[in-house]
């Protein structure tokens, strides 16, 4: 589907790789452009017209933002740097201050590193323990097994919504069901579900949320947090200086502003905003439904094809994301990706930043694709032809 | 060297077990190479005795190029004084850089002489060469004894 709109897919490039990052629709090259050329000016700033028209797109967008995961205020979304950053301020910003020795935090081993490394580091400041959620066979998160490790002592589970190697999705609505009526608050990444799926935090009834625009089909350098409006109160800001403060004197007097003006300390990053602001857009301009139908539907056929090649050996046939993790039997996965990069195809080869995964799957490097919906049939159908002449790969890449 | 006898020759070398094991004795010093921009993890085993190289092993996941360079470097620098391994191994990086070089010395690592044009393989053709040569200085640093 709207192919047209990508001006990188008129590179004859397959482009496999939409959970590393998405290609970007002109829309939203045109709005950061537009920015640049007809209202470039710093944001909270001026009184002349310009700079209140980047103060409007700014705050709109965080309205989006809102609307987009229906949160219930719009002084529940801060803008960060992307996923990683959000959950660093969510870590050190909010918990932090608000765990003590011996809590526990529960998180799995399928996590991504930004959602596994800063509770390593909180353990080591502050004397949390890092707990894990057992796996099942299809390396998916059971209700049962979150309820399992659960003691007096947990307090927090962080989770993402949809893996980045096994694409399963988690049943977060249960799960924060579970965590609430055990006072644990839920922290939940959505780093690839965000642009594959609808997330409802109020549904959901997520406290903490994390993602990133560039993964979503905006540009790179801006992502979101969420929190609920009584949590983000009790956040610590971890940039002091201009834009985030009411008042200050000589003697070292400081009155911050409101949330969530405080956390968002400096220039922000106005054109990765404003990116984000047509991305969003753009995926309501097609709906995520239609995304997320269209994906379902691409991935059931790039699985029913690869399933016929009886040298491929693929990990998550039960994972309902978009995704695809697979190996050539006796090929190494960078091998395999050097290879299909011989004919424009995209895909990433590796461990995906998921380095404990292979505790519970005992395979180190896949291959992945995620699909996007300007992935085709023919695209697909061009990666089993290529595939089938594996017997070629050495002739081709060495 | 004709493509395809280049071909042969790293596959040969892909496929060969002689020296591709893990390996317990402590007499080996092991040494992790880990490539961190792409995926490969190696482990080496090296066996010094009178400042000579009397055994190589190693093994791991790794792309084919870093699995065949690792093979040929294992057979070429065995027997070799520790002077002479860090010769040949100062050479082979020369050669990778496209800086002057003495191929005679390189035997069949010679297969690697343009590896220069694919970039990004540039790290798996020398991901364990500078691991050995790593445990080679700490051992004639005495770091070893
Ligand atoms: C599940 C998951 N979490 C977090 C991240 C980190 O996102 P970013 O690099 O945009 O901060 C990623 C990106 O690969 C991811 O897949």
């Amino acid at each position: 589907m709207n192919r047209e709109d990508f001006p990188m897919l008129k590179h004859e490039i397959v482009y496999f790789d939409n959970g590393a990052t998405t290609l970007k629709p002109n829309a939203v090259k045109e709005a950061i452009n537009d920015y640049y050329e007809n209202y470039s000016a710093n944001a909270h700033r001026g009184d002349y017209k310009i700079s209140n028209i980047v103060d409007e797109k700014y705050e709109q967008t965080r309205t989006k933002v809102k609307q987009l995961i229906n949160a219930k205020e719009d002084s529940e979304i801060v803008f960060t740097s992307g996923t990683t950053d959000s959950l660093n301020l969510i870590v050190n910003g909010y918990f932090k201050q608000n765990l003590k020795k011996d809590d526990e935090v529960l998180i799995t081993y399928s996590e991504h590193a930004s959602n596994i490394l800063p509770w390593f580091i909180l353990a080591k400041e502050i004397g949390i323990k890092v707990k894990y959620i057992e796996l099942d066979q299809n390396y998916e998160v059971t209700i049962e097994n979150v309820e399992k490790v659960i003691t007096p002592k947990t307090k927090v589970i962080s989770l993402a919504h949809i893996t980045n190697v096994i694409s399963d999705v988690r049943p977060i609505k249960s799960i924060s069901q579970l965590a609430h009526k055990n006072n644990i608050l839920l922290v939940v990444d959505a780093a690839q579900s965000i642009a594959h799926t609808k997330i409802d935090v109020t549904d959901m009834d997520i406290d903490f949320l994390a993602f990133s625009a560039h993964k979503m089909y905006g540009p790179t350098g801006i992502g979101v947090m969420y929190a609920k409006y009584k949590l983000l109160d009790k956040m610590q800001p971890r940039n002091y200086g201009g834009g985030m403060n009411a008042v200050f004197t000589k003697d070292g007097y400081i009155e911050l502003r409101e949330i969530p003006t405080r956390l968002e300390a400096g220039t922000p990053n106005i054109e990765g905003v404003i990116g984000l602001s047509a991305a969003i857009d753009y995926i309501n301009k097609i709906g995520i439904d239609k995304i997320h139908k269209y994906e379902q539907e691409l991935k059931k056929y790039l699985l029913e094809q690869l399933n016929q090649l009886d040298f491929v050996e693929i990990y998550n046939k039960k994972a309902q994301g978009s995704s695809v993790a697979f190996n050539i039997k006796n090929v190494f996965a960078q091998d395999t990706s050097i290879y299909l990069d011989k004919y424009n195809i995209c895909i990433r080869a590796g461990n995906h930043c998921a380095k404990i995964l292979n505790e519970a799957t005992k395979i180190n490097n896949t291959c992945r694709i995620v699909l996007s919906f300007y992935n085709t049939k023919e695209e697909i159908d061009l990666l089993i032809n290529v595939l089938k002449n594996i017997k070629n790969i050495w002739n081709e890449i060495l | 060297m004709d493509p395809n006898l280049k071909r042969s020759i790293i596959l040969d070398n892909y496929e060969d077990t002689t020296n591709r094991k893990d390996i317990e004795d402590k007499k080996y010093i092991k040494h992790n190479s880990r490539n961190i921009s792409c995926i490969d993890n190696i482990n080496l085993y090296i066996k010094i005795t009178n400042n000579t190289i009397e055994d190589i092993k190693f093994n791991g996941e790794a792309c084919v190029i870093s699995i065949a360079t690792t093979s040929i470097m294992s057979k070429l620098l065995k027997g070799k004084t520790i002077e002479q391994a860090i010769k040949i191994i100062k050479n082979y990086n020369n050669m990778i850089e496209e800086k002057e070089y003495d191929s005679k010395l390189l035997e069949e690592a010679n297969v690697f002489n343009d590896i220069y044009k694919q970039p990004n393989r540039i790290k798996c053709a020398t991901l364990t060469w500078n691991g050995l040569l790593e445990e080679l200085t700490k051992y004639q640093n005495g770091i070893h004894n």
